[in-house]
């Protein structure tokens, strides 16, 4: 399994377009990849799921892996977030 | 006989053109039991693939229509349709309850729907409408309903319908559809946003416009007076051809001012800015060539979330503003909060009387952290532009004086942290309350400048709440009672050496620019789309010689005595 912490810097947080971003992005991976946040796990392969998590500047997220690519689904998303300006 | 309508002009224009009903038929969803679970998933599947399908063609039309922007929320729609949580969901249903897809997909959308509806992030709240979107689409697949889609006109029309929704605005082709007239909505509606954006005439707001008989008729939208004529008579036809032809003769005229200054026929420089709400609308004032920003409302940074902006956030808006201006002037009001316009989390008491109450300055006055902060961040991005300050309800000299000290304060704390800071800060006010202008000689040896404000300047000289249908005929901009108190605030300036401005609905009023413009009014500030028939309006009228019908102006009675007056001596712009 991998994980990474991030501190959600984007101005609107997490909102639907670059929640799109990541989404995409997850679902190109086989494996199971979940985004924590106060709390709660959600599938973030989900665009729904990590939508309803509301998530506002400043918030702390944690993304995890488990499978046979976790590694490299962490540093996918870890290029998305920067890329979007998202977090860091 | 023609039928005539009435709603609110959302895109300005003429269009003539057939009737196109677009039907949004309800769906109804009988829930029943499956004996094939395994049948009825590929069932759903298949449905879902098809609603898939049609989503890719909506999002490349946007693409191309509207911009990669405006077609990123049909990436989202599609994400909603592969999204695991829901597909699962559904399955799950199907599976362990036995019951059909369409009842199983209506009971999982609207548990999402009720989940967003419910969350208390404005933002969140709107994202229901995509899931109902989306999912709509999915369960008219599996009832075998066909919606007539926008995106299948090919014929000339007028698409009218109760509302339209995001996708189909999307699929609105320009070359067939040449306006469009919806039951529901206002000025700020989505589907009136996109008609602008699309610059095709619209009217929304009609009420009852798809329950009229138009099926095979001719209709007409106007757009700039908010009205809709079905089974226009030919007089109709020729006189809104004609009004339609004088349109876009003018806009093409308009078009041509953009990048020119604002001058008067007698050669004199006003200046014509514009009025915005968030860092997103400079885009509209350059296009319409606005020659600055006269109104910052800052209030939307505090609307629609749970707690105040950080610093930081607004000193982010506020220099992005400043950048994108480029130099030119950008006045910032401070907080105008309290009163109507609500922030729950400050958890403020409910007043009789909410306009006379505790709001705008009054409230930053006692709240002083949640003011210093944005006089913090206002002084942080002053560096970036050309950044003019200004207090809103200010009442009395003592309250300006207290929020002046305050900024000058925060200023020299930021300057001791090493901090830039720009030298050159205007500080100014607003004239919203008649004690203000009644002391504007006063009040013009301490500002920098003036701004009024018409709209609450308006309502408290005259005493009636413009919301209060009863007493809205009172709501006269030309009467000679604020015509009068306009002028004491501009003469007060100049005598001082100030300049005075105006940023409410009155600065873009084609009846009241002559008079503004008399009075020697020296910036005007109104809504984008007004800027350039407004310096249209002014290369047509000379400064000297309206100032000598002022006296006369200011001797008549009536508001309506007025109105006729400049009809009759000035040009004004026929929209």
């Amino acid at each position: 399994m991998a994980e990474k912490n991030f501190t959600v810097t984007s101005e609107s947080g997490i909102h639907a377009r670059p929640a799109t971003a990541l989404v995409n992005k997850a679902g190109q991976y086989s494996s199971d990849v979940t985004l924590d946040y106060n709390g709660k796990s959600v599938n973030l392969k989900s665009i729904m799921g990590v939508m309803s998590l509301g998530i506002q500047q400043n918030s702390e997220i944690t993304i995890k892996a488990e499978g046979s690519d976790a590694d490299e689904a962490i540093a996918g998303l870890t290029e998305v977030m920067e890329n979007e300006g998202l977090g860091k | 006989m023609s039928n005539q309508l009435t709603g609110i002009g959302a895109s300005a224009g003429i269009a003539i053109a057939k009737a196109f009903v677009l039907e949004n038929p309800a769906l109804e969803i009988e829930q029943t039991s499956i004996s094939d679970a395994g049948a009825e998933i590929e069932r759903f599947e298949a449905a879902v693939h098809r609603a898939k399908e049609e989503l890719e063609v909506i999002k490349n039309h946007a693409n191309e229509q509207l911009g990669e922007d405006k077609a990123a929320i049909f990436a989202a729609h599609l994400l909603v349709l592969s999204d695991p949580e829901l597909l699962n969901a559904v399955k799950d249903k199907v599976n362990n309850d036995n019951v059909n897809a369409e009842s199983a997909m209506n009971d999982v959308s609207n548990m999402f729907i009720s989940m967003f509806e419910n969350m208390d992030n404005e933002y969140m709240k709107e994202r229901a409408a995509d899931i109902r979107d989306v999912s709509k689409r999915v369960l008219a697949h599996l009832l075998g309903v066909t919606f007539t889609s926008p995106g299948a006109i090919t014929d000339e029309v007028i698409v009218l319908a109760e509302d339209l929704t995001p996708s189909d605005t999307a699929q609105l082709n320009k070359q067939f559809v040449k306006g469009f007239a919806t039951d529901i909505g206002g000025r700020t509606s989505h589907s009136a946003i996109m008609a602008r954006s699309m610059e095709i005439p619209a009217v929304v707001g009609t009420k009852t416009i798809t329950s009229e008989d138009v099926e095979g008729k001719i209709v007409i939208i106007d757009g700039i007076d908010g009205n809709v004529i079905v089974d226009p008579t030919e007089e109709e036809i020729a006189q809104y051809t004609k009004k339609k032809e004088h349109f876009e003769a003018k806009k093409q005229e308009w078009a041509k001012l953009v990048n020119e200054p604002t001058t008067t026929k007698d050669e004199k420089h006003v200046e014509l800015a514009a009025n915005i709400g968030t860092p997103e609308d400079v885009k509209g004032v350059l296009e319409n060539g606005g020659e600055g920003v006269g109104l910052y409302r800052t209030e939307f940074l505090y609307m629609g979330r749970n707690e105040l902006p950080s610093e930081e956030e607004q000193f982010n808006a506020y220099k992005e503003v400043l950048e994108k201006m480029d130099g030119k002037p950008v006045v910032i009001r401070t907080l105008d909060i309290g009163g109507d316009k609500e922030l729950p989390y400050l958890n403020l008491p409910k007043e009789m009387n909410p306009f006379l109450g505790f709001r705008a300055i009054r409230l930053c006055l006692e709240e002083t952290e949640i003011f210093r902060t944005q006089l913090r961040a206002l002084l942080r991005a002053s560096v970036y532009g050309n950044l003019k300050v200004m207090f809103p309800m200010i009442a009395t000299v003592g309250e300006f004086r207290q929020a002046k000290e305050m900024l000058l304060t925060v200023k020299e704390e930021l300057v001791g942290e090493g901090i830039q800071v720009s030298e050159d800060i205007e500080i100014g006010m607003m004239v919203e309350i008649p004690a203000t202008a009644a002391m504007a000689d006063v009040f013009a040896k301490e500002v920098d400048f003036f701004s009024v404000g018409t709209n609450d300047l308006i309502q408290y000289t005259m005493a009636a709440d413009r919301m209060n249908q009863k007493v809205s005929y009172l709501y006269q901009p030309y009467n000679p009672a604020i015509l009068r108190l306009v002028k004491m605030v501009i003469d007060a300036a100049h005598k001082e050496g100030k300049w005075a401005g105006m940023c409410g609905e009155m600065a873009g009023d084609q009846i009241a620019i002559p008079i503004l413009l008399g009075l020697g009014l020296d910036e005007f500030s109104m809504s984008a789309t007004s800027i350039l028939p407004a310096r249209s309006q002014m290369t047509k009228l000379s400064k000297e010689e309206i100032s000598s019908h002022i006296d006369h102006i200011l001797s008549l009675a009536t508001n309506e005595e007025v109105i006729s007056y400049v009809q009759e001596h000035f040009a004004t712009e026929e929209l």
